[in-house]
């Protein structure tokens, strides 16, 4: 294993270092210190590990095609950017946008999430991205989302807190969202519904957990205290005759 | 070579703000090393700071901080200054040589006192006649700006990036106990001095990350009352909002925070029957005051710091607090560069402020706080 200080380092020069050892063979690399740069694992394909002490920047493994990457820290905004396949655990809370656009791989946070989580995220064929988020997330999580998996589980909540913020699932129209906690209508958008889990759902279900509880040395019965939730959207084109009815 | 606008590029403002609640002063170093990781946010086209504290052999003056065009224009101004007010000092303000620094007009700063019998003779108090004078400068006389204009407070900006700007200003050798900077990113706005962020009127400061999209409407509002946006940059309504819902209109602060960003309608129609006959007499009275757009917005004054986001936060923004510490930035990287283990840490909901006072300050209110601001800013 490598390892690289980047304290004080410009997000080009660590980046650079980053993809030269990887290009070079090394399977895993442990950045310490880092501290606000930017793009750190964009794009990357290769099947390297990196570990991250402290707080990366903004677009961490943006577009990244197949890495995994695991962060002892919060992370900031636009993590999984377009991001195509791969790994990324955060032992923290993520910030707004986390999975934006996001067509493969896997996140799981920890904690809480921002505004904005998977917004757009979508799926297609083996293509299957997931987010599973170990608190709470803010407003507009899932808005627009095409296809893919997000899950919440609510972990450590207060009694008072809401599980997801306000206009959840708005504009949805593929995908499935899975929320372990109570939801109130008008927190939803108007294109989502609740319904209950199948065999299949509990079965998928059961894989991510699985992981979130090894990444993050959880106990699974903590987590099967409480019924989930599933949500989907009424229609695949909720504005299909927005522009071109007739 | 391209010129910006021909070229794309990618980032967006910055904002940072350090708040001691004791009062204690603390160097500007921290809020310069702070905004400085953001780097990439800002695009050299203005930095700046503002600083409150650092005055204290004059805490009875209001501090105006000037660009000048040329002399002539300052003596001009200096001939005013004599006929308004009572002048403690005048000085240029000690600035380093630097080679990112280029085209800097003649920055000044005089402590001042308006003359009693000019106040009797328009009939109006101290702050008012400041507010006036401030509005009448920077809209009628060319080749000058009043940039600053609070008491034991200052402003320092400029064309350049955040870090650079204060350097520039030598703002290690001054001691504050509220520190905010901005990195600015314009773009529907020229990059000039005067432009740059913050935007103050007294002591009322604001830095800005995002646009203002209801400015036409805001300054319609207040030049009603007197204010004249000539600054050519939307946050400049947010100061002067401000300025005239708390310092005229004597508005508590949870009450200016719902006017600016007021709660959607239908959320409104969600609320119990007393919430909702307030919320909606803010809405029907202030309307014109309800700024709309992207924002995530630091505003400073005397007694604290103020942080606010529009209602569905399309700008970022971290709090976290530490003994007495409030730290609030658009990344949390640029508070952990200040603060190594921060007590709390917590991302502000969009149209929740996070509301810093000074435990010396005397509110108008006690402002609405939710459990978890309560915990943090308190403990």
């Amino acid at each position: 294993m490598q390892t690289i200080d980047a304290s004080g380092m410009l997000y080009r020069d660590l980046n650079e270092l980053v993809r030269d050892s990887i290009s070079r063979g090394v399977k895993e690399i442990c950045l310490i210190n880092v501290n606000g740069q930017r793009y750190i694992g964009d794009g990357l394909a290769k099947d390297a590990s990196t570990i991250i002490e402290g707080t990366p920047g903004n677009d961490l493994a943006a577009f990244m095609e197949g890495a995994r990457i695991e962060v002892h820290g919060n992370v900031q905004d636009g993590t999984a950017n377009t991001m195509n396949g791969g790994t990324i655990i955060i032992h923290g809370d993520a910030r707004d946008a986390l999975g934006y656009s996001m067509r493969g791989g896997e996140v799981y946070v920890r904690g809480d999430v921002g505004y904005r989580v998977g917004i757009h995220m979508k799926g297609y064929q083996d293509m299957n991205p997931a987010i599973v988020v170990g608190g709470k997330a803010g407003d507009f999580f899932a808005e627009y989302m095409a296809g893919g998996i997000m899950i919440v589980l609510g972990l450590g909540l207060a009694p008072d807190e809401d599980i997801v913020g306000n206009y959840c699932g708005t504009g949805m129209h593929g995908g499935v969202i899975y929320l372990r906690g109570e939801v109130a209508p008008e927190q939803l958008g108007k294109e989502v519904k609740v319904v209950s889990l199948t065999k299949e759902d509990t079965r998928i279900l059961d894989e991510y957990l699985h992981n979130y509880c090894r990444y993050f040395g959880v106990e699974r019965e903590e987590i099967d205290k409480k019924p989930f939730r599933k949500l989907i959207p009424y229609n695949k084109r909720p504005y299909g005759n927005m522009y071109a009815g007739w | 070579m391209l010129r910006e606008g021909q070229i794309r590029i990618p980032s967006g403002c910055a904002i940072s703000g350090i708040m001691n609640k004791k009062g204690r002063v603390f160097g500007g170093g921290d809020i310069i090393n702070s905004i400085a990781v953001m780097h990439d946010r800002s695009n050299g086209l203005g930095g700046g700071f503002a600083a409150y504290g650092i005055y204290p052999e004059f805490k009875e003056e209001y501090a105006f901080h000037f660009f000048f065009d040329h002399t002539a224009i300052k003596n001009e101004i200096e001939a005013l200054l004599k006929k308004n007010f009572i002048i403690a000092s005048g000085e240029a303000i000690p600035v380093r040589k630097s080679n990112s620094i280029k085209d800097a007009p003649l920055i000044w700063r005089y402590f001042v006192r308006p003359k009693h019998r000019v106040l009797v003779k328009q009939e109006v108090d101290e702050e008012e006649f400041v507010v006036r004078f401030v509005m009448r400068v920077n809209s009628e006389i060319d080749g000058a700006y009043i940039f600053s204009s609070g008491k034991n407070m200052g402003a320092f900006k400029g064309v350049g990036y955040p870090e650079d700007i204060g350097e520039f200003y030598r703002l290690e050798e001054y001691s504050g106990y509220i520190w905010t900077a901005h990195g600015r990113f314009p773009t529907n706005t020229p990059g000039w001095w005067g432009g740059a962020h913050p935007f103050t009127l007294l002591d009322c400061s604001v830095v800005h990350n995002g646009e203002i999209s209801s400015y036409d409407a805001n300054r319609r509002q207040l030049e009603m009352y007197g204010y004249k946006c000539v600054l050519q940059t939307d946050t400049e309504v947010v100061a002067y909002i401000f300025d005239y819902l708390m310092r005229k209109q004597g508005l508590p602060l949870d009450v200016i925070v719902k006017a600016m960003a007021s709660p959607f309608w239908h959320e409104i129609d969600r609320m119990n029957k007393k919430e909702k006959e307030i919320l909606r007499a803010i809405r029907v009275v202030y309307g014109g005051f309800l700024v709309n757009g992207p924002f995530s917005i630091l505003i400073g004054t005397n007694q604290g710091m103020i942080a606010l986001n529009d209602r569905i936060k399309l700008r970022p923004s971290i709090a976290a607090t530490k003994g007495d510490y409030l730290y609030v930035a658009s990344e949390e990287a640029a508070i952990r560069q200040v603060c190594s283990k921060p007590e709390h840490m917590w991302m502000p909901r969009g149209g929740e402020p996070v509301i810093g006072l000074l435990e010396t300050s005397q509110p108008t209110c006690v402002p609405v706080r939710t459990e978890q601001e309560k915990i943090a800013i308190n403990s």
